[in-house]
């Protein structure tokens, strides 16, 4: 991954430099016209949130059924990185919500649960940071646990009724490119090659961070 | 006789006050217009820049917070690797 990681660099530098240019000329959206763009950085950023959360709910299995501290390692890089790409989504779904629906939030079942789900990711990362010897197991199965709500979180809009738009949005723009297309799959292309790259990076940290325990444990024998 | 004045008045203006602090009658009918004026419209621009520079303050504040964690981990392990040198010794 390490040889990889210069070329992916380039690749997310090129796809964020791209997008913009497509995003300013994409059409607007009939009834929501210019904030409707958020739409390109919105989607993506739970797209990269929901990457986290597969490799969450892998590693996590993983390491319980293994014990492997390298699943471990993928496991809370992924978790702190489904709170930043979830941060990200929910700052900017107000600020589209603003404009579009004339408030800032709504306390309808796509919202609230999505919010939950992240509360959730920063439960994990505090039983992890303040939960002391063992804290592994348990942070692992609230991923777990969080992993397998995250499915219902993606339908909710299908299912109750919410201000939200459906998830058969982003299937139809795909099927039929009317120029929206192209900027949101070269935006999502972006935040998943950003994902790959920032869960490579934060690994790296883990492994030194482990090695160093290591050192410590090794010194105190 | 002025004493009673005084008092008068003083009752007067301490009824008064508490009257004239009242607020304002609230609106017991809504009127509806068709339109938005211009002035009361919220422009879409801003929200839209200050979600995508949320998400660059975002990604350089996490990039930052990783490489601080690195520093600190790599100068911990130097420090711990010549404190084994010097116990060696």
């Amino acid at each position: 991954m390490k040889k990889l990681f210069g070329p992916l660099a380039v690749l997310a530098a090129v796809l964020f430099a791209v997008a913009p240019f497509l995003i300013a000329n994409a059409p607007y959206e009939s009834t929501m016209l210019l904030i409707q763009k958020i739409f390109y950085f919105h989607v993506p950023s739970w797209i990269g949130m929901y990457c986290g959360l597969a490799v969450a709910a892998v590693a996590s299995v993983w390491y319980l059924f293994k014990g492997s501290k390298a699943a471990d390692r993928y496991a809370v890089s992924a978790a702190e990185l489904i709170v930043v790409f979830g941060l990200n989504g929910l700052i900017s779904g107000p600020l589209w919500a603003r404009k579009a629906w004339g408030v800032w939030w709504q306390w309808d079942v796509k919202l609230t649960s999505a919010l939950l789900l992240w509360l959730m990711f920063v439960a994990y990362l505090l039983v992890r940071k303040y939960g002391g010897p063992g804290s592994e197991k348990l942070a692992a199965a609230v991923a777990i646990f969080g992993a397998a709500v995250s499915p219902f979180v993606y339908v909710s809009v299908n299912i109750w009724r919410t201000m939200h738009p459906k998830t058969s949005v982003v299937p139809d723009i795909i099927k039929n490119p009317q120029g929206m297309a192209a900027p949101l799959l070269v935006s999502m292309a972006a935040f998943v090659v950003l994902f790959i790259l920032l869960l490579n990076l934060r690994v790296a940290l883990a492994e030194r961070q482990d090695a160093l325990d290591e050192l410590y444990l090794a010194l105190e024998d | 006789m002025i004493r009673r004045f005084c008092v008068a008045v003083m009752s007067m203006l301490l009824l008064a006050a508490p009257l004239a602090a009242q607020p304002p009658q609230g609106q017991s009918e809504f009127v509806p217009v068709n339109g938005l004026p211009e002035s009361e419209k919220l422009p879409a621009a801003p929200l839209l820049v200050v979600a995508y520079a949320v998400f660059l303050v975002l990604m350089i504040f996490y990039v930052w917070t990783v490489w601080r964690r690195l520093n600190k981990v790599e100068a911990d392990m130097r420090a711990l690797e010549q404190r084994t040198v010097k116990g060696g010794r």
